[in-house]
């Protein structure tokens, strides 16, 4: 078996708002092994998207740890936090809002280049590069984000993540905000990657039909806790909870 | 596209042109202002300090245009040598509040922990003041000079925009391409200096435009009551308050750096009214 490249242990998220609290997240564990896909699946609110954004530290963790390649994160900052950012890359629901309105795609694919110190004319040419391989064109980088559709602003999405190399593609609802026949060529792009360059994903959608061409193994999330977890398959066909079942249900 | 839809665009675009067609018009009498007072001592018809008792009070005439002070002093080129105390003065103080009041509403909004709420408070308390009482209190403390004025009305100028930088940079902070550009490995000063700067900039420009008139007003009244500009020097405000005696007798003392500040005022605001109509996205995109 291939080696653990991410760890989540016991991961929990409590969010206060003034004397309110509210737990979004709680005793969350699971492993990603190299060059396979995980799915998290839940309704809106399960806690998905929270437990993407807690592995990123785009939120902080209450409690647990997040292990990349058997170093402990969970608390990097700064540098450390930087060079984690090498390794792990998210492409985010919203293709448009994730790119700044007020600077190119090329800009934007080309930031985490330049921050690890890469030259301007280096840059540029590996933008180039990256924006073919994810299947539009050089003349892509001198757009702004209105100017360009939402299945084109997700390639350079998903090109703006690959810059870096990572060895973990966080996928957060990446297709869903992209109608049925993008939807499918951005999902052939992820697969080919899969493929191709043996990227491990984590992919966290509602759609459980894609989850099941794509996953090798799946969480079912429900208020924050795993209800179920296995193959997809498996999930799909025969599911064992309650609300595994509703949630089946409710695609067919 | 039906006829009357081409026509509707058509007029969008006029209408498109019209505000380009203005806002070049205003930016050309702003720079014209400009210009006169980088050249006021070359522009001046006679020395503004020169005094000549001979010719004192005497009515707008051809050769003194707006007449003369009670020196005897050519009301012309004082009101232009006066316009680069004004102007000048005037721009540094609008420049100083954007740049300090938007740095600390960027700090604010970034931390937004106990430096937020402390800040935050003491930007209630300089609001909830009657502006100008406190700058004449700072003003008194202080003591006469434009500088002092200039630091009395940036003391308390500065909590609108920081109110503002603070209120933009929180609707940018959390959007989704600034998770982006973190995990892209951007450091803070990056984030802040490449993303939420140019993303908050147009709004803040604005405003700083239509303060230029406030701020002029402002500091024309602190100098009109002897805290600004200590005479001989020629400023619009001191120049009312030196001919408000004679009001009655020779109202052209009054009524010529009046006029002056009234223009000016009046260009910076309807300057800043155009570029707001401008940069509003609705009128651009529609």
């Amino acid at each position: 078996m291939s080696e653990t490249i991410l760890k989540a242990e016991h991961l929990k998220k409590i969010f206060t708002s003034g004397k309110k609290t509210f737990t979004a997240v709680e005793d969350v564990s699971f492993e990603l092994k190299r060059g396979q896909c995980l799915g998290i699946v839940g309704e809106s609110g399960s806690g998905k998207s929270t437990i993407a954004k807690m592995i990123t530290h785009l939120v902080d963790v209450t409690e647990g740890n997040v292990m990349l390649m058997g170093r402990d994160i969970t608390n990097a900052k700064g540098k450390e936090l930087r060079r984690a950012y090498q390794d792990i890359q998210m492409v985010f629901q919203m293709p448009m809002e994730s790119f700044d309105p007020r600077r190119t795609l090329g800009d934007g694919i080309g930031e985490s280049l330049r921050n690890i110190g890469m030259s301007r004319s280096e840059t540029k040419r590996k933008v180039e590069e990256l924006l073919v391989r994810c299947g539009l064109t050089r003349e892509f980088a001198d757009r702004y984000p209105h100017q360009v559709s939402g299945g084109q602003c997700q390639r350079a999405a998903i090109a703006r993540a690959l810059a870096v190399k990572p060895s973990i593609l966080i996928c957060d609802e990446a297709t869903s905000a992209l109608d049925v026949t993008v939807q499918k060529q951005v999902l052939e792009l992820l697969s080919e990657l899969k493929e191709k360059e043996g990227l491990s994903f984590l992919l966290i959608c509602h759609d459980l039909a894609l989850v099941q061409a794509f996953c090798d193994e799946v969480l079912v999330l429900c208020q924050g806790k795993v209800v179920e977890r296995g193959m997809p398959d498996e999930i799909i066909n025969h599911p064992r909870e309650d609300y595994t079942k509703v949630l089946v249900e409710s695609v067919l | 596209m039906s006829e009357e839809k081409q026509v509707t665009v058509r007029k969008q675009k006029i209408k498109k042109n019209h505000i380009k067609g203005k806002l070049i018009f205003f930016l050309i009498l702003a720079v014209l202002l400009l210009l006169t007072a980088i050249f006021a001592q070359y522009i001046c018809p006679y020395d503004p300090y020169a005094q000549d008792l001979m010719m004192a009070q005497k009515p707008p005439s051809v050769a003194h245009p707006l007449g003369t002070d009670r020196y005897g002093r050519d009301m012309l080129s004082r009101v232009i040598i006066g316009s680069t105390t004004s102007i000048f003065s005037t721009l540094l103080l609008v420049v100083i509040v954007t740049v300090v009041g938007t740095g600390i509403g960027i700090i604010c909004a970034w931390n937004h922990g106990k430096v937020d709420t402390v800040l935050m408070r003491i930007s209630d308390l300089f609001l909830a003041f009657p502006g100008l009482v406190f700058a004449l209190a700072v003003a008194g403390v202080l003591g006469g000079g434009v500088h002092n004025a200039i630091i009395a009305l940036a003391v308390i100028s500065w909590p609108k925009f920081a109110r503002l930088a603070r209120g933009l940079t929180l609707a940018q902070k959390n959007a989704p391409y600034m998770m982006a550009a973190q995990l892209s490995g951007s450091s803070t000063p990056k984030l802040l200096v490449k993303h939420i700067l140019p993303n908050i900039a147009g709004p803040i420009l604005v405003t700083s435009v239509l303060d230029i008139g406030t701020m002029m007003m402002e500091l024309a009244g602190l100098s009109f009551l002897g805290l600004g500009v200590k005479p001989p020097m020629a400023e619009w405000g001191s120049m009312i308050n030196e001919g408000r005696s004679m009001l009655q007798v020779s109202p052209w003392m009054v009524l010529a750096p009046g006029a002056a500040i009234f223009v000016t005022v009046m260009v910076f605001n309807l300057l800043g009214d155009t570029l707001r109509d401008y940069m509003d996205p609705k009128q651009r995109n529609r």
